[in-house]
C-alpha cells in the first residue's frame, strides 16, 4: 500500500505542452510514473515525450487516466481543475502557484461534491517511492520505506526527506499539501491515511507559520494516531503581519505562530525538532522505535 | 494588498454602501474647498492598525482648527507609517455601532459572516459576542444568512458579500458599521485584495502602499523578497526553506535582515537580480543556502559569478549548496564564496560574521 498513490496510476498531464509540464512527465516517467496522456487546449495531435496530447479532458478519457497533474498557470488553473472533476477524476494534484484563493475555494467545494481529492494547489506533489510520482520532487532524495511524510513546503520537504533516506529511514508515501491558505487536502486527511495504511510505520509533518492546520492536526493525534509523530515548523522567527513567500505563510494578529504550533504538537506527544535535518536524529535516538 | 479607509470606501459607494460625505486632502490649501458643514472628522489614512488609539482621529469645529489639525495628523507616524493624507468627513450623530465582516475562513475553507451588535472596538476582544455565519463558496450568501442579522444592516451585508466575492477580498470589514438617523452607513472600511487576484482588477490601484521600496521592486521582478530587523541577508530556494534558514540562524544569535526566496529558478539572469536586490539591502553578510532538486546548482552558480563580476559586493558570502551539480557549483565558486558543508554549520558561520 501507500497512500492515495500507488502503482495502479494511470496519469494525465494538464499542460503538458508548457516547460514545467514537459520537464516533468519526463521525470516523472523517469520515476516510474505511468502517463497515459496529456492535454493543452489547442495542441491536440501533437506527442510530448511520446505520450499522446488532447484538446481536452473529456477527449483524453479514452487513454482511461485516473488521476490528473495541473501545471496550467494560474489565471487558467480553476477551468482544468473542474474540466477534471467534470471528466471523472478523482485524484487531482495542483501544482500551479498564485491560485487567486476564491478560485480554489470554488474547485476544492467542487471537488467535495463530486467525491474527488485535490492536492495542492502550490504544492511539490505527492510521491511513493517505488510505485509512482504525481509531482514536482527530485527523483534521487527517495528512499522506499516505511516513513509517511506530510508537508505544507516543497524544498524545505526535499532538504527533510533526503536526510531521511541518507539516514537509512525510507519513505511509504511523501505527500506536498501545498503553501496556500486554502488547500484540498490537510494534515488530518494525511494522518489518517497515514495511520490506516499498513506500509507506514512513523509519521512525520512539516508544517509553517499561518492558519491553524497544525493545532487541528495534534488535537486529531492526540484522540486517533498511534504511529509516532515527528514534526518541524518553519517560521520561528518569522514578524507577524509579513507573508513569508507562501501565500498562506502569515503570522495574522496573534494567530499562526510557530510556537502556538510546537506547543499544540508537543502537548500531542509530537516530538519537534529544531533543524530540519534533527528529525532523522530524532527518530535514530526515539526509544519507541 | 490592504486599501486606505478612503479607497475603501470608494467601493463601498460603487457597491451601494451608503458612506459619510468626505474628501481626501493631501495639500493643506484643499480645505479651503471643501463643502461639508462642519464639526469634521479627520482621519488619518494608514494601513496598520490602531489609528484611533494613537491619535490618529480628530475633530474640528471650523476652519481654522481643521488646518491645524491637519498638520497635525500629517506630521505623524504611526507604528512606523507615514501619514501622506486625511480624509474629511461629516461628523455622523452615530446611535449605535455594529461589526460587520466577511472573510476567509482558512479552517473550514468556507467563507465567514463575522457581525457584531457591538461595533467600533478591537473585535479579538469580544469573541463570544459575535454572531458567525459560514457560507459556502459554491452557494453564496443566502437569505436565511441574512436573517441572523438585524433588519438595518441585511441590505449592506448582502451588498458588502457581492464586493468581497467580485473584488476577490481576503477580508472586507466595516467597523464601525454606523447606525445614524436610522440609516446604516459604513464610518470605516477596511479591505484587504487577494494578491493573486489582483491581475483581473486593473480597476484598483495598483500600488501596494504596504512594502518597502525594495519590496516593492522585488514584486516587480516577482522575486519574493521580505525586509526583516537583523543584518543577515539570507537566499534559500524556496519559501519554507528560507524560513527554515531564518529560524537556524536565531539558534545561533543571528539574526536575518532579508528572506529572499528563489523559488524553482536556476535562471542565471533571475539570479543575479536576486543578488542585486540583496546588495541594495546592504546586509552585513549574505547565507545562500541552496538546495537543487531540480534546480540546477551550477547554473545559479553561473548567476552568480556574472553579478559578482560586474558588482563589488561588499560583505562576505557564506554558501551552503547541495543537489543537483553541487560538486560542479562549488568549484566554480570558490574564488567567489565561503563554502560549508551542512545546514546548521552554515547558521553559525554566517551568524558569527553577522555579529563582528
Amino acid at each position: 500500500m501507500a497512500i492515495w498513490a500507488d502503482e495502479n496510476i494511470r496519469l494525465l498531464v494538464q499542460g503538458i505542452t508548457g516547460h514545467q509540464g514537459r520537464f516533468h512527465t519526463k521525470a516523472m516517467m523517469e520515476f516510474g510514473t505511468k502517463i497515459v496522456a496529456g492535454v493543452t487546449p489547442g495542441k491536440g495531435g501533437q506527442e510530448v515525450h511520446g505520450v499522446p496530447v488532447y484538446d481536452s479532458v473529456e477527449e483524453a478519457m479514452e487513454r482511461k487516466p485516473n488521476a490528473s497533474i495541473v501545471f496550467v498557470p494560474a489565471p487558467f488553473a480553476k477551468d482544468a481543475v473542474i474540466e477534471a472533476l467534470d471528466a471523472g477524476i478523482k485524484l487531482v494534484v495542483v501544482i500551479t502557484e498564485n491560485i487567486p484563493f476564491h478560485d480554489t475555494m470554488q474547485f476544492v467545494h467542487y471537488a467535495k461534491y463530486k467525491g474527488a481529492r485535490i492536492i495542492g494547489p502550490n504544492c511539490p506533489g505527492i510521491a511513493s517511492p517505488g510505485k509512482t510520482k504525481i509531482g514536482i520532487f527530485p527523483n534521487t532524495i527517495f528512499k522506499r520505506g516505511n516513513i509517511g511524510v506530510a508537508s505544507r513546503s516543497g524544498t524545505l520537504t526535499y532538504e527533510i526527506v533526503n536526510a531521511l533516506s541518507q539516514a537509512g529511514f525510507g519513505q511509504s508515501t511523501c505527500v506536498g499539501l501545498g503553501g496556500d491558505p486554502v488547500v484540498g487536502s490537510t494534515f488530518i486527511d494525511a494522518l489518517k491515511a497515514f495511520e490506516e495504511d499498513k506500509e507506514t510505520d512513523i509519521i512525520v509533518l512539516v508544517g509553517e507559520i499561518g492558519g491553524t492546520a497544525e493545532e487541528e492536526a495534534a488535537e486529531f493525534i492526540e484522540e486517533n494516531v498511534s504511529k509516532p509523530v515527528y514534526a518541524y515548523i518553519a517560521g520561528r522567527t518569522a514578524p507577524p503581519g509579513k507573508r513569508m513567500g507562501h501565500a498562506g505563510a502569515i503570522i495574522s494578529g496573534n494567530k499562526g505562530t510557530a510556537e502556538s504550533k510546537i506547543k499544540a504538537f508537543e502537548k500531542a506527544g509530537v516530538k519537534v525538532a529544531r533543524f530540519p535535518h534533527e528529525i532523522a536524529e530524532l527518530i535514530k535516538n526515539d526509544e519507541r522505535i | 494588498m490592504k486599501l486606505f479607509e478612503f479607497q475603501g470606501k470608494e467601493l463601498f459607494k460603487q457597491y451601494g454602501i451608503d458612506i459619510p460625505n468626505g474628501a481626501v486632502v493631501e495639500r493643506k490649501e484643499e480645505l479651503d474647498d471643501i463643502n461639508i458643514p462642519f464639526p469634521w472628522v479627520m482621519k488619518a489614512q494608514v494601513l496598520v492598525g490602531g489609528r484611533g488609539k494613537a491619535g490618529g482621529i480628530k475633530f474640528a469645529n471650523d476652519l481654522e482648527e481643521a488646518k491645524k489639525i491637519f498638520d497635525e495628523l500629517m506630521a505623524m507616524e504611526i507604528k512606523g507609517e507615514k501619514v501622506r493624507r486625511v480624509l474629511v468627513e461629516e461628523k455622523l450623530s452615530i446611535e449605535k455601532e455594529y461589526y460587520l465582516s466577511f472573510f476567509l475562513d482558512r479552517s473550514s475553507r468556507q467563507y465567514l459572516m463575522m457581525f457584531s451588535y457591538e461595533g467600533g472596538v478591537d473585535i479579538e476582544s469580544m469573541a463570544e459576542k459575535i454572531i458567525k455565519v459560514y457560507i459556502n463558496p459554491l452557494i453564496g450568501l443566502q437569505p436565511y444568512h441574512l436573517r441572523r442579522l438585524p433588519k438595518e444592516v441585511r441590505n449592506i451585508a448582502s451588498n458588502l458579500f457581492k464586493l468581497f466575492v467580485e473584488k476577490d477580498c481576503e477580508l472586507a470589514e466595516i467597523n464601525p458599521l454606523a447606525i445614524a438617523d436610522g440609516k446604516a452607513i459604513a464610518a470605516d472600511s477596511k479591505i484587504i485584495i487577494d494578491n493573486n487576484a489582483i491581475y483581473r482588477h486593473p480597476e484598483l490601484p495598483k500600488e501596494d502602499a504596504e512594502l518597502t521600496p525594495l519590496e516593492r521592486e522585488a514584486k516587480e521582478k516577482n522575486i519574493a523578497f521580505v525586509q526583516l530587523d537583523g543584518n543577515i541577508g539570507v537566499i534559500a530556494n524556496g519559501a519554507g526553506l528560507t524560513m527554515a534558514t531564518l529560524d537556524a540562524l536565531n539558534e545561533f544569535n543571528g539574526k536575518g535582515g532579508v528572506f529572499l526566496d528563489l523559488g524553482g529558478t536556476d535562471d542565471p539572469e533571475k539570479v543575479k537580480q536576486a543578488f542585486e536586490l540583496m546588495a541594495k539591502a546592504n546586509p552585513k553578510v549574505i547565507l545562500l543556502n541552496l538546495f537543487g532538486g531540480i534546480t540546477k546548482c551550477d547554473t545559479v552558480a553561473k548567476g552568480i559569478i556574472e553579478f559578482m563580476e560586474k558588482h563589488k559586493l561588499g560583505c562576505p558570502v557564506v554558501a551552503r549548496i547541495k543537489g543537483m551539480n553541487e560538486e560542479k557549483a562549488r568549484e566554480m565558486l570558490k574564488d567567489y564564496v565561503i563554502p560549508v558543508e551542512s545546514f546548521k554549520e552554515a547558521a553559525k558561520k554566517a551568524s558569527e560574521l553577522g555579529r563582528d
